[in-house]
């Protein structure tokens, strides 16, 4: 693969930043794509996250900061980075009114990298890779959302890729699209493909991410490899009992400062600081009786939401 | 991913892939076809209607040359260009140049273009040679309508000139291309100015009215007497001068006052367009 500077990262951002007026979209960020990973960017709905992926690609101005794509200064060097470069961007959009053959012709023909002896071949294989030979030569307003995303996809895939950025590849897809998307993000990181992934639900793309960053408001508030984000400081500690104040009691002796939530006890503990048989032994020997216990590591969904705030919640 | 993109094309034939592109996509659009279609009645309603109010309209009476197309069916392309070029040639083209960035904008297409990567700047450019090929396309099927309803309802034969003396029919079929070729010229300006507009908005329609309005506009001002001293810096003020190749020996003062003026506009909206579009955000 014709190989841009030799980056340790696909992606590297450093104090980025985006403003509209006096509203910071994107507040300072720095975002590391490790070449070579599945990069999960998470974040509710007006988090930043395509205002973030527009200035990655020189599509919107940074308002302050600096980009380096495939270890190209952007938007300096922008024609060195983007061939190498496949996108999705805020969702599919082609020629209504021509194939979605000919889109991807018409795509291809205004890369000046692009070779036209190749092209033909090209188009037909990135149509086979996401299954829409069939329907090739029929006009994209007869395509479904689902159609019109593979299109997208096809779209980056005509050239061969180093990075493939992919702002909410699944939206509009029913769950067998979503796999077949899943799939062939695998398929495709397995060749070497560095991806860069935005979603705003988890569940979307933890199955297939090595890495992860989580943007609220603007801001990255986490960023690591998968492994590093599952290794929490911090364990949950959920208890059911009857006896609610003793039990709160005997936590607070132990320096663990926990609240009934309804019919359950919930503390957060610092990883090391006790062992939960010691818990135990101490909850049984002040006559609690308990019907319940754990000391687990939140999920990644918990700690999503701790991150951003509830659930859908549009960001301000 | 083994298929490898080298060896890399030559920059002028990748330009050429673009353009060709460009224009396929152009002629590919039912509207393209209709403002064609719509151009080419203005000739067969104008002939159709000449011959059947018999060949007696008086000289001076009607749009100019109307006399003489019931004598000599070459004719009828002058006669319907003077009726054009006033609203519904640069009401085509401001459509076409209004269309340019804002209707890629509008579908979101834009944004997958810039990212192929295509430079902004060359997309202006081809975008404006794609409305230099709609106005060629616009006259000459124009023009090319009149000749064959002219040939069929009226009498065809030599050409006598404005100045009087008669030019056989292979130099009258020069002199119509001149013409063609002259209102393309012409119509450049407004293509200027609506490429311009329409790096300013992410609505089509918008840009393409804007566009018809300040062509009507300098109309206006074109006929008001009083602001005499700025007539002709107006883009439309050589509008009709193609009328100098209707005389013998062949004219190009006109020809080349108005390719300086539709140049200028050109430079000046160009550059407009230019510096707006390369330092926009594209959200749409």
């Amino acid at each position: 693969m014709a190989s841009s500077i030799a980056a340790e990262y696909a992606i590297e951002t450093r104090g980025l930043s985006k403003s509209f007026g006096s509203h910071n979209a994107v507040d300072g960020i720095d975002l590391r794509v490790p070449r070579g990973s599945v990069f999960g960017f998470l974040g509710p709905n007006g988090s930043g996250k395509t205002s973030t992926i527009r200035m990655l690609l020189g599509l919107s101005n940074i308002s302050a900061g600096e980009v380096y794509l495939l270890g190209h200064r952007m938007p300096d060097h922008l024609d060195l980075a983007l061939p190498h470069v496949g996108a999705l961007v805020e969702g599919p959009a082609f020629y209504p009114f021509i194939s979605g053959r000919r889109n991807l012709i018409r795509f291809d023909s205004a890369n000046k990298n692009a070779d036209p002896k190749t092209r033909d071949e090209r188009v037909d294989r990135a149509l086979a890779r996401v299954g829409l030979t069939a329907a090739a030569k029929k006009k994209v307003h007869a395509y479904s959302l689902g159609m019109k995303q593979r299109l997208a996809i096809a779209n980056a895939l005509l050239q061969p890729r180093e990075l493939l950025v992919l702002d909410e590849p699944t939206n509009g897809l029913d769950p067998q699209g979503t796999r077949e998307i899943r799939n062939l993000v695998r398929t495709l990181a397995s060749e070497g493909i560095t991806f860069f992934i935005s979603s705003h639900l988890l569940v979307e793309i933890e199955q297939i991410c090595t890495h992860l960053a989580v943007m609220s408001q603007g801001k990255l508030v986490e960023q690591g490899s998968l492994e590093e984000l599952s290794k929490s400081e911090t364990l949950v500690l959920t208890l059911q009992t009857d006896q609610k104040q003793g039990a709160i009691k005997v936590l607070r002796d132990l320096k663990i400062k926990a609240k009934a939530h309804q019919s359950e006890i919930v503390a957060v503990v610092p990883r090391g600081l006790i062992e939960p048989e010691e818990i135990v032994r101490k909850l049984t020997r002040a006559k609690v009786g308990i019907k319940s216990f754990s000391l687990l590591a939140p999920t990644l969904e918990e700690r999503f939401v701790s991150l951003t705030g509830e659930g859908f919640d549009v960001a301000r | 991913m083994s298929l490898d993109s080298s060896p890399k094309p030559s920059v002028a034939f990748a330009h050429f892939e673009f353009v060709k592109s460009e224009l396929s996509l152009l002629f590919t659009r039912r509207r393209t076809w209709a403002m064609l279609f719509t151009i080419s009645l203005i000739p067969i309603f104008l002939a159709i209607a000449v011959s059947l109010s018999g060949s007696t309209v008086p000289p001076g009476e009607g749009p100019p040359f109307l006399d003489r197309v019931s004598q000599n069916g070459l004719f009828v392309g002058f006669t319907a260009m003077v009726l054009a070029i006033p609203f519904f040639l640069p009401l085509t083209m401001a459509v076409v140049s209004g269309d340019t960035i804002a209707g890629e904008a509008n579908t979101g297409t834009l944004r997958y273009l810039l990212i192929s990567p295509l430079s902004r700047a060359k997309l202006l450019l081809v975008k404006f040679i794609g409305a230099g090929a709609f106005a060629l396309a616009a006259t000459f099927t124009l023009m090319l309508t009149g000749i064959i309803i002219g040939s069929i309802l009226f009498p065809i034969g030599p050409v006598t000139l404005l100045s009087g003396e008669v030019i056989p029919i292979p130099d009258a079929l020069l002199r119509i291309a001149l013409v063609a070729i002259y209102v393309s010229i012409s119509l450049m300006g407004v293509a200027a100015i609506g490429l311009f507009i329409s790096t300013l908005t992410v609505v089509p329609v918008g840009a393409m009215a804007a566009t018809v309005i300040l062509s009507t506009v300098s109309q206006i001002l074109g006929s008001l007497p009083q602001i005499e001293v700025i007539h002709p810096y107006l883009p439309t003020y050589y509008w009709l001068g193609f009328a100098d190749f209707l005389r013998s020996p062949l004219d190009f003062t006109s020809f080349t006052s108005n390719l300086l003026l539709q140049l200028g506009y050109i430079l000046i909206f160009g550059s407009f367009a230019y510096s707006k579009f390369t330092t926009k955000d594209v959200l749409s």
